[in-house]
């Protein structure tokens, strides 16, 4: 019995410091975020400001209406190649697979400068298409250049999720498929994708979670839309209303912990940090 | 199914290509704007390092300033999570459980609602807010999860119960095993922890903005700054700066996951 | 869909791995119409590379060839090759149910509902799963999940009925009550089958032919009695059932071997090796004894004995007898050997 309660105390004294810093650093200041939340003007009707509000609603439903095509259009795509760098070997794969995940340690703002790069005022697509179509495409500043920019940090975290799911498939649950005759499609529809659901409802909402989240790119871009973290940021710096700031914050915190706690519960395990 | 490859293979393997084209291409883009003299010009205008060296005349003081605050950030994680981790490696109760789900919380809220906390909070400080303290804090709430759970993974994986046991059997204190049992063993979670805590720091940018001071900048927040106000050369050299100080660390994280994935000797086995 | 019993014939199939690995040295097999060939041998032999030939799963190296009947199949993928195949690990659908699992192949040939239906109950009555059609697979126990992988296979009806080790995952006496039901199982469907195992009990008891394979080549095809009784390399011998070696000079009459003189009247060689079975060993009791020795270790094995016995040899013998008694460590044993029953083999 001394035993047990010697460890409980010595595990007691190794975790303080971690959880001393977290409730000192974090837990106490959000705890006064959510109080500054109800303490201005509106009260607790603060919190509901981002489905009151008009232009606050648009945000939000701009930042989910966004987030929701980047996961789906990331899920596909890091869904196809993720399949095809699994299942095939040919020579020079392991410098695309070091190029598809480079990208992951950008940050938000690198991201947005990529973005620039390609569809900016001086940007690669606009060269191409001057020259085949007379007329410089320029996208960047727009809702499409965010979207380019939140595929651009989404693919390569899904891909290797994707892959590592990949490789645990059984393949001999295929080749049953197979031998019933199942054409390759087939293979993928009953197989393949039941097989890797899991993984790729979790991968998505990662991916939802952070582009929800998501600062450095939009910020980056200056764009003239509004996602939900941009009008935080207004809100506190340009306007220094702080409950606003403060309640909406916590609003979307608990929407992209939401959606991570579900990612969770379907992976058991892994969760990619934020952009 | 054989070495012929099908039609499926060469189409999906242009689209990889694409995708891999959509990512890399504005990469080398940006590479190639911060050595060339000219931009509108493009490459034909000679390559040159001078906003290279533009960039480091404005800015190293934030590239020093990222490596320090990385550095430290990892010395805390390093105190503050192994010592946690092993707790949590070694109890898994109700009570440890919820510990680590309130120590993702930092990684699962945005950045934004983190640093507008610290502000609110800690603001009145002066010296406090004003320092590149008042940043590591941030870094390190971001990063400690990291750490944790790369310590955690290790430490079930290797059966450190077992291992302690079998050290306190043969009659090591706690500090003993700890140091020359736990901590040896634990050594690749540690490392691997080590460089994404790093990786993370030095790239973080989504808390960092809003902490920071224009005399407490780190390379992300330099880098927003040369973005929108300076010319593209110099916005690109100021990249390729992150870009040398980023690539070596992915390179070093990828030798270890491919070193620990061969141990475990896992891949996907091609047909009997 | 319908098919009769089909004859498979392998011409100059060989396998060599894009790593360099040769697998299957090339070879010729006949499997008869109806026929079920068991393919016998330890981890590597190239047993299961022969059957993912044959099921279309593998391509063999240029120039061989895989015959279903008269049509050259060796361009046909599995998709379309009818066959069915069994697994080692099931492979049942976790995302459908046993009757979804079952009727899976005949929706893929677009097969009406309502036949669907009567084929999936016919083919989980003749398994006896009739209750279990609603069932997720991840409910079954092991025994039920084999049977689910084999009304599925046959369900489509296919020419030829591949199985690959399906008994190994189970454990022993699961294992010898499913071996009797696929053996009344195959021999009523006349189905062209090709077994797979390393188990050379469940290959004596399926196998209308065994084929003995060692590193990539088919050491030897028969029947289980030539087979065990006939082994034509010492490999087979040893790999189906013990063997006895024991060796010595040969007189033209007798073989001389320590602990005594096998009666054995081949010529006259400074050494020759002879095998034999345990059970082909008696224990006698004054006359005709041919070697002597003495017990190292008993095991009582209910209806028989086994008996180590050292006769001064590099090996020790193996003895099998029937008798009652209990033998004790140390006692003297004098044992004759069944003539008829010595083998000089090769390697």
């Amino acid at each position: 019995m001394a035993r047990a309660a010697r460890d409980a105390r010595l595990h007691a004294w190794l975790l303080a410091p971690a959880l001393a810093v977290f409730t000192a650093f974090w837990l106490l200041p959000l705890t006064r975020l959510a109080v500054v939340g109800w303490s201005g003007p509106q009260g607790l009707s603060a919190y509901f400001a981002v489905v009151t509000n008009a232009q606050y609603f648009r945000s939000l439903v701009s930042t989910v209406v966004l987030s929701l095509g980047v996961t789906a259009a990331t899920l596909v795509v890091s869904g196809v190649a993720g399949l095809f760098l699994t299942r095939n070997e040919f020579p020079g794969k392991k410098v695309l697979l070091a190029m598809l995940t480079f990208p992951l340690a950008f940050p938000g703002v690198v991201v947005g400068f990529m973005v620039i790069m390609l569809a900016g005022r001086q940007g690669l697509i606009g060269d191409v298409s001057e020259w085949v179509l007379d007329e410089r495409i320029v996208f960047a500043y727009s809702m499409a250049g965010l979207f380019t920019g939140y595929l651009y940090f989404s693919i390569p975290r899904v891909i290797l999720t994707v892959m590592a799911a990949a490789e645990k498939l059984d393949s001999a649950l295929e080749e049953a498929a197979r031998s019933l005759g199942a054409s390759p499609w087939r293979v993928v529809r009953d197989v393949i994708i039941p097989g890797l659901m899991p993984a790729l409802v979790s991968a998505g909402a990662i991916c939802f979670a952070t582009s929800m989240g998501a600062f450095g790119t939009a910020f980056t871009l200056a764009t003239k839309i509004n996602v939900l973290p941009i009008t935080i940021y207004t809100e506190f710096t340009n306007y220094a209303n702080f409950s606003i700031a403060a309640a909406l914050s916590i609003v979307l915190g608990v929407i992209t912990w939401a959606a991570l706690a579900l990612a969770r519960s379907l992976a058991g395990g892994t969760v990619s940090a934020a952009a | 199914m054989t070495t012929r490859r099908s039609k499926r293979f060469w189409i999906q393997l242009a689209f990889t290509l694409l995708v891999c084209g959509f990512l890399v291409v504005p990469v080398v883009l940006s590479v190639l704007a911060g050595l060339s003299e000219n931009f509108f010009v493009g490459v034909k205008s000679g390559l040159t390092l001078r906003w290279v060296g533009e960039v480091w005349a404005l800015y190293a003081e934030t590239v020093y300033r990222s490596i320090g605050i990385a550095l430290a950030c990892l010395a805390c994680t390093l105190v503050l999570g192994v010592p946690a981790a092993y707790v949590l490696a070694s109890r898994q109760t109700r009570w440890t459980r919820a510990i680590e789900e309130l120590l993702v919380l930092p990684v699962a809220v945005p950045g934004l609602a983190t640093a507008l906390a610290l502000i609110l909070f800690y603001g009145e400080l002066r010296w406090f807010r004003q320092s590149w303290l008042f940043i590591l804090v941030g870094h390190v709430l971001f990063t400690l999860p990291f750490m944790v759970r790369s310590v955690v993974a290790v430490m079930a994986a290797i059966d450190m119960k077992t291992l302690e046991e079998a050290a306190a059997s043969l009659g090591a204190s706690f500090r003993e095993r700890f140091f020359g049992v736990i901590l040896p063993n634990a050594r690749p979670g540690i490392l691997a922890g080590a460089l994404m805590v790093v990786t993370l720091s030095i790239g973080e940018f989504n808390i960092t903005w809003m902490l920071h001071t224009p005399l407490t900048k780190t390379l992300p927040v330099g880098l927003a700054d040369s973005y929108a106000s300076m010319r593209l050369e110099i916005g690109s050299a100021y990249t390729i700066v992150f870009f040398f100080m980023i690539i070596p660390l992915l390179v070093a994280m990828q030798y270890m996951s491919g070193a620990g994935a061969r141990d475990k000797g896992e891949r996907w086995k091609p047909a009997r | 869909m319908e098919a009769g019993a089909v004859r498979v014939r392998l011409e100059q199939c060989a396998k060599t791995f894009p790593d360099g690995t040769k697998a299957l040295a090339p070879l010729d097999l006949e499997v008869h119409a109806g026929e079920t060939v068991v393919f016998l041998g330890p981890s590597g032999c190239g047993k299961t590379t022969m059957l993912r030939i044959i099921a279309g799963l593998e391509s063999p190296d240029d120039g061989g060839r895989v015959r279903f009947g008269d049509e050259d199949v060796t361009a046909q993928p599995i998709e379309r090759r009818n066959v069915g195949m069994v697994f080692q690990s099931y492979a049942l659908f976790p995302n459908m149910t046993v009757a979804e699992n079952v009727a899976y192949g005949l929706k893929v040939r677009k097969l009406e509902l309502a036949a669907r239906d009567a084929r999936v109950r016919e083919m989980l009555a003749m398994m006896h799963l009739d209750e279990l059609g609603h069932r997720r697979v991840d409910q079954l126990s092991g025994g039920q999940k084999q049977r689910v992988a084999l009304a599925r296979a046959l369900a489509v009806r296919p020419r030829v009925l591949l199985l690959d080790e399906p008994l190994t995952a189970l454990d022993a006496k699961l294992r010898e009550g499913l071996r009797v039901e696929i053996d009344r199982l195959l021999r009523s469907l006349e189905i062209t089958s090709i077994y797979v195992t390393h188990d050379q009990a469940e290959a004596m008891a399926l196998g209308d032919r065994i084929a003995v394979m060692e590193q990539g080549r088919i050491a030897q095809i028969g029947t289980p009695h030539e087979i065990y009784y006939r082994p034509q390399t010492a490999f087979v011998a040893d790999f189906v059932g013990t063997m006895n070696r024991l060796a010595g000079r040969a007189d033209g009459a007798t073989l001389e071997v320590p602990g005594g003189r096998l009666p054995w009247t081949g010529p006259a060689r400074e050494r020759q090796e002879l095998l034999f079975r345990p059970e082909d060993v008696s224990i006698v009791d004054g006359a005709g004894v041919h070697l002597r020795g003495t017990v190292v270790s008993a095991f009582f094995l209910g209806d028989h004995t086994r008996l180590i016995v050292d006769t001064g040899a590099a090996q020790p013998l193996v003895v099998e007898t029937t008798e009652r008694r209990t033998f004790r460590q140390g006692e003297s044993l004098a044992l004759a050997v069944n003539p008829e029953a010595l083998l000089a083999l090769e390697r």
